[in-house]
C-alpha cells in the first residue's frame, strides 16, 4: 500500500463445517470425499414431501464454539428460509438462521505480534451447506452437480468489522481454525472447504468514523489467498479513491492464479432472499442445563493454555505458542512431562526433532520422548547418542531404554577404565568432593555427569555410582 | 351385497372374518372404477396389479391366522399429494409428470401397515391450490351428485371417489378447507385434524404451517378409524405432536348430552345460501334435541381470515415450490439457452395458472421491505384469530358452522375470478390458521347437492368432534344417501 | 392499482417464471385485485400482538446424530431430467459463485 491515507475496515464471515456423522437435517453421511451423489437421501436432495429434523450434535458443536467465544446463547432461536435459485441448492432455499440466531456478541482473541487482539463477533448461527457445482471439462456448455455436501452442518461465524489489515484477518482466521480444532468441532481445512471465508472490505479516510462502501470477497480457499485477496482489494479501493472514484457495493471473486479479483456481474446476483421463519422447524430451545454441561466440558482454550505453559513450566512465550498451536501437540507435551523430564528440554526436543517430522507425534509416544530426555538428563546418553537413539525410536517405535539396552550403546563397564574416569572426576573437583563428604550427597549426580561426559555417555551408570560412592566415602 | 357401498369398518370386519375376500373387494372397486371413473375423473392412476397383489397378500395373512391390521383389505386411495414409493406421484402438476418417488411418506405407509389396499392416486387441484378441482393439470373431477358441478377442492378427487364408491376411504390434505369443503360438496365425512396430529412427511408441501392430512370417508366411524391409524408422532416430522393417540372410535357412542355448541354469529351472515343456513340450523336443533346446548359465541376477527390466509399460504407456497427447478426430478424445458432460461421456462411450462398466480403473490409479499406489512402482519392476525377461538372455547366445547357458504357451484362458474373463489373458503380457513381440528359431515340436501355441517374443536380434541358427529349420524340418515350412478 | 406491470415482471424473474405478455397483463390485474382485498388488514391494529409461526405451540424435536437410510445413487439420478455419469447435469453456470 502507498502512504496510509486510508484505513482498511474488514469483517469476515466464516463457515465452519461441523464434524457430525450425519447431516444437519437428515441421516445421510456428512463425510468428505465420497464419490459423487452417493451420500444423499430424500431430505438433503430436497425431494417433494420431505421435512428437516435437526441434528442434536450439530447444535452441540455450534454451542461449543459459541461458549468458547463468549457468546450469549439464545434460549430460543429460530430457523429461517433464505431463497435463491442455484443448481447446488436443492430446495431453492437454504435453511439458515436469520432473526434470533443461536448465539450473539462474542469475540475471537489471538496474539498478533506483541498485541493481544479481540475481534468481536456479531453472531454464530447454524445452517445447512449446499451441494457442489463442477464445471465440466472442455467447456461442454454444462455444469455438473454433486449433492454429497448438501445438508452438511455449518456454523456461520460473522465478525464485526474490527480487522484493519490482511495480516490481521489472516491471524484471526488462524485463531478461529485453531479454536475449532481445539474444540473438536471441525478440522478447519480451508483447502477441503471445511473452513471457508468471505471478507467484507471497505476503506475510510484515516480518522473518519463512518464506514466506506464495502466489497464482498469470495472464493479464497487458503489462508494465503485470503491475505492476498484482501491486500489486493485494499490497494484496488485505495487507487480508486485516490483517483476520485467511488467503490461500488459488489461481490468479487478471487482468482488465485492470476492474483486478481473480478466483480461478479450477472442478473442472478440481484438477490432478494425473501427470508421468513422456517415453518417445518419449531423454535430451537437450548436449556440452561444443556449450556452448563457444555460449558463444563469445554477444553482449556489455546490462549489460556499458552499462558499456563509459560507460567507453570517456565517456558518462553514463543515455545508455549508453538506447543499449544494444536491441542494434540499440547497434550503430547504434557504427557511427555509425566516422566519428570525438565519441561524446557522436552520442549526443545519436540520443537527441533519431533516437529521436523510431520508424523512425529504419531511415531514416538510422548512417554518415550520423556524417557529419552530423562536419559540425557541422567547422563546415560550424550546429546549426540540421544539423536541416534531418537532416529531409531522414530523408525522402530521402540522406547529409548529398549534401544539403548539392545544396542549396548552405553556403558563402558570395564572396571579399571571406570575407576580411572571416576578418580579423574573427583580429583578435578575437590570443592564438590569436599561438599559431598560434608553431607551434600545429591552432588553424586554431578560426579556421575562428569564421568559420563568424559566417556561420551557410555559409562555404565550403575557401576559409576558404586565406584564414586566408594571413592567419596 | 354391494361391496362398494360398505364402509371401511364393515369391509375390514367382513374380510377379517373371511366372509368376503380382500381380492373380491378390491376387484369390485377396480371394476367400478373402470365403469364410472372415465366420466368422473377421480383417479390419476389406478394401480390394478399392485392392488390385487396386496389384496391377495392380505387374504393369505388371514388364511394363516395372522392379523393384517385394522384396515385389513380395505380398498383406499390417496390424493396424489402423498408420496408413494415407485408409484407415480404428480400433485396433479405437469411439472411432476412421471415422477416415481424413491421413498414412501408416513401417512401412506401407516395406512398400508394397517392392512389397507391402495387402489391408486386421486385427482386434486394442482399442488392443492384450489377449491373446485378445476386447477388439476390433468383435467377436472365431476361431482358424482351432479356432473355439471365441481366436487370442491383441493381434495376433489378424494371426496368424489368416496362419494361414488370408487374406494372405501381416502386421504386428503387440508390447508384452508381442502378436505372439509369437498367432503361437504360431495356428501361425505371429512376431517382436518389438529395441526401436527398427523405426520406431513412424504406429503408434498403447499403451505407448511397450515397443511394437515386427514381422512375422507362415508361414515364418522371410518373417519375415527382412519385417524387412529394415521395419527401420532413421527420422528421424521419435527412439527408432529408427541401426544399419544386415543381410541377415537370410543367417542362415537357417548352422545352429546351436556355438550355446549358454540354458534359463531359472524358465520351466519350475508353470502350464505338460504338452504345451507336452514340445513345447518336444523342440524343444530337436532343436536340440541339430543341433549346438547347451543350458545352464541363471537369470533370477531373472522373477516380478516382470508386476507391473512392468502398471504401466509402463498408465501409458503412460493417457497415450497422453489424446488421444482428442473434439476433433480420432474419436467425440464427443452434446449435451454442458459441456466436462467432453463429455470424460467421449466417452471412456466410445468405450473398451471393458479399455481403461478400464487407463486407470484407469495413472492411479492416476501420481498425485501414487505415482510412486516404482509407476512409479519398476517402472523399477528393469526394470533388474534387463535385468541378468538380460545375465548370462544371458554363458553363452548365445540363450534358448529356451515362448511361452505354454498351447496355447490357449476364447473367453470368461478374460474374467471380467483378472488371470488378465495372468498368461498371463508368458513374453513380459520381452523387452519388456528391449527384446530375441523370435521365436515352431511346434514342436508339442496336439490341434488349435499350440504355439509362443520364442527370445530379445541386443539387435539378430535374426540369431541367424533362424539358430536357420531351422535348426529346415529340420529339422521343424510350420510346414507348415495348419488345415483352407473 | 396496487401493483404495476413492472413489479409483476420483477417478481416473475425472482420466482423464475417466464410469463407471456398476456400473462403479465392478467396477473397485474388479478394480483392487483387480491392485494387490494388484502389491504383490509391495514386497518386492523396489531400493535404489540406477537406473531404466530406455529398454530400449536411446540419445541423443536431433535434427532440423534445417527446415519439413516441413504438413497442409492441410481435411485436419485433416475428422475434427473439430465445426468452425466453420476452427476446431475445443468446448463453451464456462468458466474463461478459456489458458496452462499
Ligand atoms: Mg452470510
Ligand atoms: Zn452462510
Amino acid at each position: 500500500m502507498g502512504e496510509a491515507r486510508y484505513q482498511a475496515v474488514i469483517g469476515l464471515e466464516c463457515h465452519v463445517q461441523l464434524q457430525t456423522r450425519s447431516k444437519i437435517f437428515s441421516g445421510s453421511s456428512a463425510a468428505f470425499g465420497a464419490p459423487p451423489n452417493t451420500e444423499i437421501d430424500p431430505v438433503c436432495l430436497g425431494l417433494p414431501g420431505v421435512l428437516p429434523v435437526l441434528n442434536r450434535r450439530a447444535v452441540e458443536l455450534a454451542l461449543r464454539l459459541a461458549l468458547a467465544t463468549g457468546c450469549q446463547i439464545r434460549t430460543r432461536s429460530r430457523f429461517a428460509r433464505k431463497h435463491y435459485f442455484y443448481p447446488d441448492l436443492p430446495k431453492g432455499f437454504q435453511i439458515s438462521q436469520y432473526e434470533e440466531p443461536l448465539a450473539e456478541r462474542g469475540a475471537v482473541e489471538f496474539r498478533f505480534g506483541d498485541e493481544h487482539k479481540r475481534i468481536r463477533l456479531t453472531r454464530i448461527h447454524l445452517e445447512e451447506d449446499a451441494g457442489k457445482n463442477l464445471h465440466a471439462p472442455g467447456g461442454a456448455g454444462v455444469s455438473l452437480v454433486d449433492f454429497n455436501r448438501a445438508g452438511v452442518p455449518l456454523a456461520e461465524v460473522v465478525s464485526e468489522p474490527d480487522l484493519r489489515s490482511a495480516a490481521e484477518a489472516g491471524e484471526y482466521l488462524r485463531a478461529l481454525r485453531q479454536l475449532v480444532r481445539y474444540l473438536g468441532i471441525s478440522d478447519g481445512n480451508m483447502e477441503e472447504g471445511s473452513l471457508r471465508c468471505d471478507a467484507n472490505v471497505s476503506l475510510r479516510p484515516l480518522g473518519a468514523h463512518q464506514y466506506g462502501t464495502k466489497a464482498e470477497l469470495k472464493n479464497m480457499n487458503s489462508f494465503k489467498f485470503v491475505e492476498e485477496a484482501i491486500d489486493f482489494e485494499i490497494e484496488r479501493q485505495q487507487r480508486l479513491l485516490e483517483r476520485g472514484g467511488r467503490v461500488v457495493q459488489e461481490t468479487r471473486l478471487w482468482d488465485s492464479e492470476k492474483k486478481v479479483s473480478h466483480a461478479m456481474r450477472s442478473k442472478e446476483e440481484a438477490h432478494d432472499y425473501r427470508y421468513f421463519p422456517e415453518p417445518d422447524l419449531p423454535p430451537l430451545v437450548v436449556s440452561d442445563q444443556w449450556v452448563s454441561r457444555l460449558r463444563r466440558e469445554l477444553p482449556e482454550l489455546p490462549l489460556a493454555r499458552r499462558a499456563r505453559f509459560a507460567r507453570a513450566h517456565g517456558l518462553p512465550d514463543y515455545d508455549a505458542g508453538v506447543l499449544t498451536a494444536e491441542r494434540e501437540l499440547a497434550d503430547y507435551f504434557e504427557a511427555a512431562l509425566g516422566s519428570g523430564a525438565p519441561p524446557k528440554k522436552v520442549a526443545n526436543w519436540i520443537m527441533t526433532e519431533l516437529l521436523a517430522h510431520p508424523d512425529g507425534t504419531q511415531r514416538v509416544a510422548p512417554e518415550a520422548l520423556g524417557e529419552l530426555v530423562g536419559l540425557i538428563e541422567q547422563g546415560t546418553l550424550s546429546g549426540k547418542m540421544a539423536k541416534d537413539v531418537f532416529a531409531k525410536m522414530f523408525a522402530s517405535g521402540q522406547t529409548a531404554r529398549a534401544i539403548v539396552e539392545r544396542e549396548g550403546l552405553t556403558q563402558v563397564s570395564d572396571a579399571a577404565a571406570l575407576e580411572a574416569a571416576c578418580r579423574a572426576a573427583v580429583d578435578k573437583n575437590p570443592k564438590q568432593a569436599q561438599q559431598y563428604r560434608a553431607g551434600k550427597t545429591q552432588l553424586l549426580g554431578f560426579f556421575v555427569g562428569q564421568v559420563m561426559k568424559a566417556t561420551q555417555g557410555k559409562a555404565n551408570p550403575a557401576l559409576v555410582n558404586e565406584i564414586l560412592k566408594r571413592m567419596l566415602a | 351385497m354391494n361391496l362398494c357401498e360398505r364402509s371401511a369398518s364393515e369391509l375390514s370386519a367382513l374380510i377379517a372374518r373371511r366372509q368376503v375376500s380382500a381380492r373380491e373387494v378390491t376387484r369390485a372397486h377396480l371394476d367400478r372404477i373402470a365403469t364410472l371413473d372415465r366420466e368422473l375423473g377421480c383417479y390419476l392412476l389406478v394401480d390394478q396389479a399392485g392392488a390385487l397383489a396386496r389384496a391377495e397378500q392380505i387374504d393369505g395373512l388371514i388364511a394363516r391366522g395372522l392379523d393384517p391390521g385394522p384396515l385389513a383389505g380395505v380398498p383406499v386411495a390417496l390424493k396424489d399429494i402423498f408420496v408413494t414409493r415407485g408409484i407415480e406421484t404428480t400433485c396433479a402438476s405437469r411439472i411432476l409428470k412421471g415422477w416415481r418417488p424413491p421413498y414412501e411418506g408416513t401417512p401412506s405407509h401407516r395406512l398400508r401397515e394397517a392392512g389397507a389396499v391402495l387402489l391408486g392416486k386421486l385427482n386434486m387441484d394442482e399442488f392443492a391450490m384450489g377449491s373446485s378441482n378445476e386447477n388439476s393439470g390433468f383435467g377436472p373431477v365431476r361431482n358424482p351428485w351432479n356432473r355439471a358441478y365441481v366436487p370442491g377442492g383441493s381434495s376433489g378427487g378424494s371426496a368424489a371417489a368416496v362419494a361414488a364408491g370408487l374406494c372405501a376411504a381416502a386421504l386428503g390434505t387440508d390447508t384452508g378447507g381442502s378436505i372439509r369443503q369437498p367432503a361437504a360438496l360431495c356428501g361425505v365425512v371429512g376431517l382436518k385434524p389438529t395441526y401436527g396430529r398427523v405426520s406431513r412427511y412424504g406429503v408434498v408441501a403447499f403451505a407448511s404451517s397450515l397443511d394437515q392430512v386427514g381422512p375422507l370417508c362415508r361414515t364418522v366411524e371410518d373417519a375415527a378409524l382412519l385417524l387412529e391409524v394415521i395419527a401420532g408422532p413421527d420422528p421424521r416430522d419435527a412439527t408432529s405432536i408427541a401426544e399419544p393417540v386415543p381410541r377415537y372410535r370410543d367417542a362415537l357412542g357417548q352422545g352429546v348430552a351436556g355438550l355446549r355448541l358454540g354458534i359463531p354469529k359472524e358465520y351466519f351472515v350475508a353470502g350464505i345460501e338460504a338452504e345451507v343456513e336452514q340445513a345447518v340450523r336444523a342440524a343444530i336443533r337436532k343436536l340440541e334435541s339430543l341433549g346438547a346446548r347451543a350458545v352464541e359465541v363471537s369470533l370477531p376477527h373472522t373477516e380478516y381470515g382470508i386476507a391473512a390466509y392468502y398471504i401466509l399460504a402463498t408465501a409458503e407456497a412460493s417457497s415450497n415450490l422453489a424446488r421444482y427447478d428442473g434439476v433433480r426430478f420432474g419436467h425440464r424445458a427443452e434446449r435451454p439457452v442458459d441456466l436462467l432460461d432453463m429455470y424460467c421456462r421449466t417452471r412456466a411450462e410445468g405450473f398451471g395458472p393458479e399455481v403461478k398466480r400464487r407463486i407470484m403473490l407469495g413472492t411479492y409479499v416476501l420481498r425485501a421491505g414487505y415482510y412486516e406489512a404482509y407476512y409479519g402482519k398476517a402472523q399477528k392476525v393469526r394470533t388474534l384469530i387463535r385468541r378468538d377461538f380460545a375465548r370462544a372455547f371458554e363458553q363452548c366445547d365445540l363450534i358448529v358452522t356451515p362448511t361452505s357458504p354454498v351447496a355447490g357451484f357449476a364447473l367453470g362458474e368461478r374460474t374467471e375470478d380467483p378472488l371470488a373463489m378465495y372468498l368461498a373458503d371463508v368458513f374453513t380457513i380459520a381452523c387452519n390458521l388456528a391449527g384446530l381440528p375441523g370435521l365436515s359431515l352431511p346434514c342436508g340436501m339442496h336439490g341434488r347437492l349435499p350440504i355439509g355441517l362443520q364442527l370445530i374443536g379445541r386443539p387435539l380434541d378430535e374426540a369431541t368432534l367424533f362424539r358430536a358427529a357420531g351422535a348426529y349420524q346415529a340420529a339422521t340418515d343424510w350420510h346414507t344417501r348415495r348419488p345415483a350412478l352407473g | 392499482m396496487p401493483i404495476t406491470r413492472k413489479e409483476v415482471e420483477e417478481i416473475a424473474l425472482l420466482a423464475r417464471l417466464a410469463l407471456s405478455e398476456a400473462e403479465i397483463d392478467l396477473y397485474t390485474r388479478q394480483l392487483g385485485d387480491i392485494l387490494g382485498y388484502i389491504e383490509k388488514l391495514r386497518s386492523l391494529d396489531t400493535e404489540g400482538v406477537e406473531a404466530t409461526t406455529h398454530a400449536v405451540p411446540m419445541d423443536c424435536t431433535l434427532r440423534e446424530d445417527e446415519l439413516g437410510e441413504r438413497l442409492p445413487v441410481e435411485d436419485a439420478l433416475r428422475a434427473a431430467p439430465r445426468r452425466a455419469e453420476n452427476f446431475f447435469e445443468v446448463p453451464r453456470i456462468i458466474a463461478a459463485h459456489d458458496e452462499e
